[in-house]
């Protein structure tokens, strides 16, 4: 039998796998983004979850606006790290310092 | 048997998910880091089937595995990135990154507990409303999540609005049509009518050329 935990731990590991990367990818911005989006589908597990245990569509509703944002969210980190590339021929996050005053 | 069918296949998704979430974060080839998300992202939709949420899902395969990460391979392999020093402090940071991730698990799942295990699941509240997943779920959606429903509309507008004047580039000296100028222009701004007389008039001399 499928419980509350099983659901629950593995959105805990998907999130702390998705920690662990934004730690050893820090130079690769498009690792970086793939692990926003991994810690997004940590969530959503969890909410899902709770929504199938605790009988309330709420949860579910939460989830389809967590994937529409971060659809959009995507769409735009992209076209930034398009014209990143296009301006600095880089995306390297080390390089990335001319706000650095 | 069938009783424990339901927890070997999450047992077998889940495995997937997170050795394709490992994966992710550690291979060296970002093609093949959005082609392992794309893996993770299909083995959770699966998950997700076990718990009943067929709609989110498909939804999930549909926009994720359907949209965003072709959008991800697409930028991947248009820009022409020089992998060798994204690479650099991998192995120095590894420490680092698997401390906090350890800790933060360990954290977690001691906050999950054990004794959440022994809870069984309820019934589908779907099933027990007697309809399916979609119609619970949009019976949610268009009543009582209406005016959210509408603004996530609106912030996907926005961005795809956003996204097109970010990636536009005007670069000069291009000699394309403008069909715009080709159609507002006017007779005037391209012929001129001169009125002269057709012959010159004839004059006393009588010396006609």
């Amino acid at each position: 039998m499928i419980t509350l935990a099983h659901f629950l731990t593995l959105g805990t590991i998907l999130f702390c796998v998705a920690i662990a990367g934004i730690f050893i990818n820090r130079k690769n911005v498009i690792v970086l983004l793939m692990a926003i989006e991994l810690m997004l589908l940590a969530v959503n597990t969890n909410f899902v979850a709770f929504s199938r245990f605790l009988g309330d569509p709420s949860g579910q509703v939460f989830v389809f606006f967590i994937l529409t944002v971060a659809a959009a969210e995507s769409a735009i980190g992209l076209a930034i790290l398009v014209v990143l590339f296009r301006n600095r021929a880089t995306i390297n996050v080390a390089e990335l310092d001319s706000l650095k005053g | 048997m069938t009783e424990s069918l339901p927890l070997i296949s999450f047992y077998f998704f889940g495995a997937i998910t997170v050795l394709a979430a490992l994966a992710v974060v550690t291979v060296k080839n970002p093609v093949h880091a959005a082609l392992c998300l794309v893996l993770t992202f299909f083995s959770t939709a699966c998950t997700w089937l076990l718990a009943d949420a067929e709609f989110l899902a498909i939804a999930l395969v549909l926009v994720y595995v359907g949209a965003v990460m072709v959008l991800f391979l697409f930028v991947v392999m248009m820009l022409d990135i020089d992998l060798a020093p994204l690479r650099e402090g991998f192995v120095r940071a590894m420490p680092v990154g698997l401390v906090v991730a350890v800790v933060m698990l360990v954290e977690m799942l001691a906050l999950i507990g054990v004794r959440t295990m022994q809870i069984p699941a309820p019934a589908d509240p779907a099933a027990a409303a007697g309809m399916s997943n979609t119609t619970w779920l949009a019976n949610a959606l268009f009543s009582q999540f209406l005016l959210p429903f509408e603004v996530a509309a609106l912030i996907l507008t926005v961005a795809i609005v956003a996204a097109v004047p970010l990636t536009l580039r005007r670069r000069v000296g291009v000699k394309a049509q403008d069909p715009a100028r080709q159609v507002a222009v006017t007779a005037r701004e391209r012929i001129r009518i001169v009125k002269m007389p057709a012959e010159k008039p004839a004059t006393d001399t009588g010396a006609a050329p």
